[in-house]
């Protein structure tokens, strides 16, 4: 069958589909867009976590044909979703290079997308920046086996404080040690 | 033929500085500093962190070339089973599939093995363990290979599993899951290998050297416990999947793009079995996404392979989760008896430990495991009299090997158990118990190895114990749902929350052991790019998210003075790099890079006396570089790196080596078997539903000796992230075994903490310097992993009063309900 979607912005055909495909194996293998990631297929880490009509999902449990029609955006979808609509990292990509909440990576795509959907129920609401409680709340579905979660909140702290602020030109602003 | 998605060379160039977020008072004062901004001792920005936050880090799962095909396993229902026969001619004809290979079509070796080749690149003769790989197929459908899987025919006549591992250990009658007359290699001689016992290694001190009984030994001491302590089944549980992609090549070779620890053993181990020469199977790093230590051993690699030499096209393998669970070795699960005798004051007078690690069905790195078990099986304590009889074994039950802190987890958890129990004994503080008989540099282990590096345990104890402790739960008032155990699923107000605080501290050897030749190699150049000096690192380390390539940039920064790096490729076309594993790389591939960019130095030194800018004997140690310039202290600067290479590049590659260690002598076990030792002292603080059985960390607080901070930041992760996987074993991560199957092989019923299950984490770190190590530094990615389980279940038991003596703690022990 064939699946249209307007993905990132752009309108994308993938032809051939198989009706048992996920859309994650549309994303990553027929559209060539491989940020989301396979850790589990299975919905429990969160890795492959998408916008879909800017709901997050798992793109695992979605079947490709049930995003025919829709619009899904994707970590590689998230530059270009800067606060100030410059290219580059947003403030959310930018503050988990800074804080250090990335090792392997394999679980940031997943996380960077649910900190937006935070942020923007949060401090882009006008709502204030979210508390520790609403942080860990938020990113629960999402496991990360190298940090330890230290670092990823430092990020989502800092994400949330440029949202409010601004980003310090020049690059990241020095977080707080804490 | 196309190339593969590309790994785009990481360029470490215009480093920002990163929050730290380590607390760290300077014990002694630094190393030469670097004046180079992003050098050693900052925290530049990790060089792949913008591929990684774009989505464009090519992970190996994300391979793709326009011809290829996708790879599947066929794995064993059966943990133990005789092969009658098999059956390929169903899925042969499917459309769609275009090999399906068995043991029959391995072209050469029909074993590998990291340590000791005893396992079957396919399964001929026998299947040992429930999912070991039978048969592979390739298609041009990852479903249609699954499906092909569906129509190969094995004919098993189903064997009794050997489940247990202590009767594999000590039962003569029990079966023999590597039968004699299989044509294995010959074992060390050193390593007692017999029956289903794959080393034994006894350590022997004191009395005990003399032949003295338990009984005679225990009547020096006023009190003494005993315990016996189980250890589940830990998962290393990378988010990566074992993955890569297989490129035939027009020589008849092929290249293999691959998440791995280390690159070069895997070539020493694929090439003989696809019987090609070591130059005809050329590797290249894939993105890893983690490792932990499952990446040791081999998973796909030789399967892919095989595959795309028989069809002429790329071949694909991504494991799914279920499949990862039976394609990558464990923790060893372990069956532990102790006993500790002491004075009235608290002086350790004995100790004796029994080990049984279950190594399943291959052998993996049981027997590297089992030589750390016994030389570090009780602790950094100083212990006159000490008897450790430590056993490897193999059973059908899932292989074991690496896992970040490998063989010493174990011990840890029951030595500290030990001491706590003892510490009750003698109404003693647990702290001031350990510090009565705390390890220091010149104490002997119990193997004799003296302690020839700072050991500051005591006051690292000290420190622990006075971080500030978290806010008590309030007495009264409204509860929040969300801090108690359970979150909100707790069924409660909080009436059976009780808080329990727990200490513990680990000993691990950091870089291989036990006479290993253990080795790193580095090539670095430098040249002048658009005007600018620039300098080339490359190594065949493998960067698993540790943050590796951000320190070989530091070092090249800090040795070279020039800003702008680039950090190549992992790949085998520069000499082996040893493991990401044994917390080794900053040492060993770090004292790579270092001793190559002292190499261009003093080829750039040499350049300057030629150019006749300074006499032909002014000595090295007056010159420097600094700021892309050649100084001198007498008279500043001389010369810019632009204007002396000109248009030459200097490249130097070295290999460094750490000192040499001893192997353990066979029946005392005495001998200087590792190079470095790193610690770790943890204070858990929890809450314990005593009614619900569920338990909340509230804090986790680390105190590490580092030697030297390298990167802040990514030390402080390495911290956290270990913590975090040693609260997991402590209280939820086990691998549930029964009848030698799997039952858990999911990321629904194996639990990893998330985000609610991890506290804030302190850290204080100490850097007292190895005067043998590269800047000082100690490895750090191991020793959290030992000290947090046994803090955590200290505190659990402070709480509760439960004797908890096997890991990890399940509810049932909480609340006190016995199991069948």
């Amino acid at each position: 069958m064939r699946v249209t979607m307007t993905v990132n912005g752009h309108r994308m055909d993938a032809d051939d589909v198989w009706e048992g495909e996920s859309l994650l194996y549309v994303l990553r293998e027929r559209l060539g867009l491989a940020g989301s990631k396979n850790a589990c297929e299975q919905g429990e880490c969160g890795s492959c976590t998408v916008f879909l009509d800017e709901v997050t999902v798992c793109a695992c449990l979605v079947a490709a044909g049930q995003a025919h029609g829709r619009s899904v955006r994707t970590v590689e979808g998230l530059a270009e979703a800067g606060a100030d609509g410059a290219p580059g990292l947003s403030d959310v990509q930018e503050a988990f290079v800074a804080a250090g909440a990335v090792q392997c990576g394999f679980c940031t795509p997943g996380l960077l997308v649910q900190t937006e959907d935070l942020l923007r129920r949060t401090v882009a609401a006008g709502a204030g920046a979210p508390s520790d409680a609403e942080i860990r709340e938020a990113l629960a579905g999402n496991l990360c086996r190298c940090t330890g979660y230290e670092a990823v909140i430092e990020a989502v702290r800092l994400a949330a404080e440029w949202t409010e602020r601004g980003r310090p030109a020049g690059g990241p602003a020095r977080g707080e040690a804490r | 033929m196309t190339t593969p998605t590309p790994r785009t060379p990481v360029p470490v160039h215009s480093p920002r500085e990163a929050p730290s977020p380590v607390h760290s008072p300077r014990e002694a004062p630094p190393s030469p500093a670097s004046s180079t901004p992003g050098g050693v001792g900052s925290s530049p920005r990790r060089p792949d962190g913008t591929l990684k936050v774009t989505g464009e880090f090519a992970y190996s799962s994300d391979m793709w070339m326009d011809d290829m095909l996708w790879g599947a396993t066929l794995r064993s229902p059966h943990p133990h089973a005789r092969i009658r026969g098999i059956d390929v001619t169903g899925a042969v004809r499917m459309p769609g599939v275009h090999a399906v290979l068995t043991h029959e079509d391995v072209p050469g070796e029909k074993r590998y093995g990291l340590e000791y080749r005893d396992q079957p690149v396919l399964a001929f003769g026998k299947v040992r363990y429930r999912g070991e790989p039978v048969a592979i197929v390739a298609a041009d459908h990852p479903e249609t290979a699954r499906r092909a899987l569906d129509r190969v025919r094995v004919d098993y006549e189903v064997l009794e599993p050997v489940s247990d591992p202590v009767r594999a250990a000590f039962d003569p009658d029990c079966p023999l899951v590597h039968e004699a007359g299989e044509d294995l290699p010959p074992a060390h001689p050193a390593h007692h290998r017999s029956g289903n016992r794959v080393r034994y290694q006894p350590v022997r001190t004191g009395a005990f050297a003399d032949g003295a009984t338990a009984a005679e030994v225990r009547a020096l001491a006023d009190v003494v416990v005993t315990g016996e302590y189980q250890v589940g089944m830990q998962d290393q549980a990378f988010l990566g999947p074992e993955s890569g992609l297989a490129v035939p090549a027009e020589d008849g070779g092929v290249d293999l793009h691959i998440a791995t620890q280390w690159l070069h053993v895997d070539q020493s181990q694929i090439a003989p079995c696809l019987g090609l020469p070591p130059e005809k199977v050329r590797l290249t790093l894939a993105g890893v996404g983690g490792a932990f230590g499952a990446r040791e051993d081999m998973s796909m690699q030789v399967h892919a392979c095989m595959l795309a030499l028989r069809t002429g096209r790329p071949v694909k393998i991504v494991y799914n989760r279920e499949e990862s669970f039976h394609g990558h070795v464990h923790r060893h699960p372990a069956r532990l008896r102790y006993e500790h005798g002491a004075t009235r004051d608290g002086r350790l007078v004995y100790a004796t430990a029994e080990i049984v690690l279950d190594g399943g069905a291959y052998a993996s790195t049981t027997a590297a495991v089992v030589g750390v078990a016994s030389s570090l099986g009780l602790g950094p304590y100083e212990i006159p009299h000490a008897r450790v009889d430590a056993y490897g074994v193999y059973t059908t039950n899932p292989p074991c090997g690496a896992m970040r802190g490998f063989g010493a987890v174990q011990a840890c958890f029951c030595y500290e158990s030990q001491l706590d129990r003892l510490a009750a004994e003698l109404g003693l503080h647990p702290v001031e118990l350990r510090i009565r008989n705390a390890m220091s540099e010149g104490s002997r282990t119990a193997t004799g190895q003296r302690v020839d590096m700072p050991l500051p345990m005591a006051d690292m104890l000290r420190r622990a114990r006075e971080m500030p402790m978290p806010p008590e739960r309030a007495a009264a008032g409204p509860v929040d749902v969300r801090a108690l155990p359970g979150g909100v699923a707790n069924t409660s107000r909080g009436e059976g929350v009780r808080r329990g605080v727990g200490y513990g501290v680990g000993l691990k050897n950091l870089c291989f052991s036990e006479g290993f030749d253990d080795y790193s190699t580095a090539r670095v150049r430098l040249e002048v790019v658009g005007g600018e000096p620039a300098v080339q690192v490359h190594t065949a380390a493998a960067e698993v998210g540790q943050g590796l390539v951000t320190i070989k940039g530091q070092i090249a920064r800090t040795e070279l003075g020039v800003e702008r790096v680039t950090v190549l490729p992992s790949d085998t076309r520069v000499g082996s790099a040893g493991s990401s594993s044994a917390s080794r790389q900053s040492y060993m591939t770090g004292g790579a890079v270092r001793a190559a960019c002292l190499a261009v130095r003093a080829r750039v030194f040499e350049l300057v006396r030629a150019a006749g800018l300074v006499g032909d004997d002014h000595p090295d140690e007056l010159l420097g570089l600094a700021g892309g310039k050649v100084v001198s202290g007498a008279r500043g600067v001389l010369v810019s790196l632009a204007d002396l290479l000109g248009a030459s590049a200097v490249e130097e590659t070295r290999e460094f080596r750490h000192r040499a260690t001893e192997m353990l002598d066979p029946t005392t076990g005495q001998g200087a078997s590792h190079t470095q030792f790193g610690m770790c002292v943890h204070r858990a603080v929890v809450d314990v539903d005593v009614d619900l059985g569920l338990v909340k960390v509230v804090a986790l607080d680390a105190v590490q000796d580092v030697g030297r901070v390298l990167h802040p930041q990514q030390l402080a992760g390495q911290i956290q992230g270990g913590s975090a996987q040693g609260l997991g074993l402590a209280l939820m991560e086990e691998i549930q075994v029964s009848g030698s199957v799997i039952r858990n092989p999911s990321f629904t019923d194996y639990l990893i903490p998330t985000i609610l299950d991890v506290p804030p984490m302190r850290i204080e770190v100490l850097e007292h310097p190895d005067p043998h190590a590269p800047y000082g530094l100690r490895g750090a990615g191991e020793p959290p992993t030992l000290s947090s389980t046994p803090a955590i279940v200290a505190a659990v038991r402070a709480a509760t009063g439960r004797p908890l003596s096997r890991i990890p703690v399940r509810p049932e022990d909480i609340v006190g309900i016995e199991r069948d």
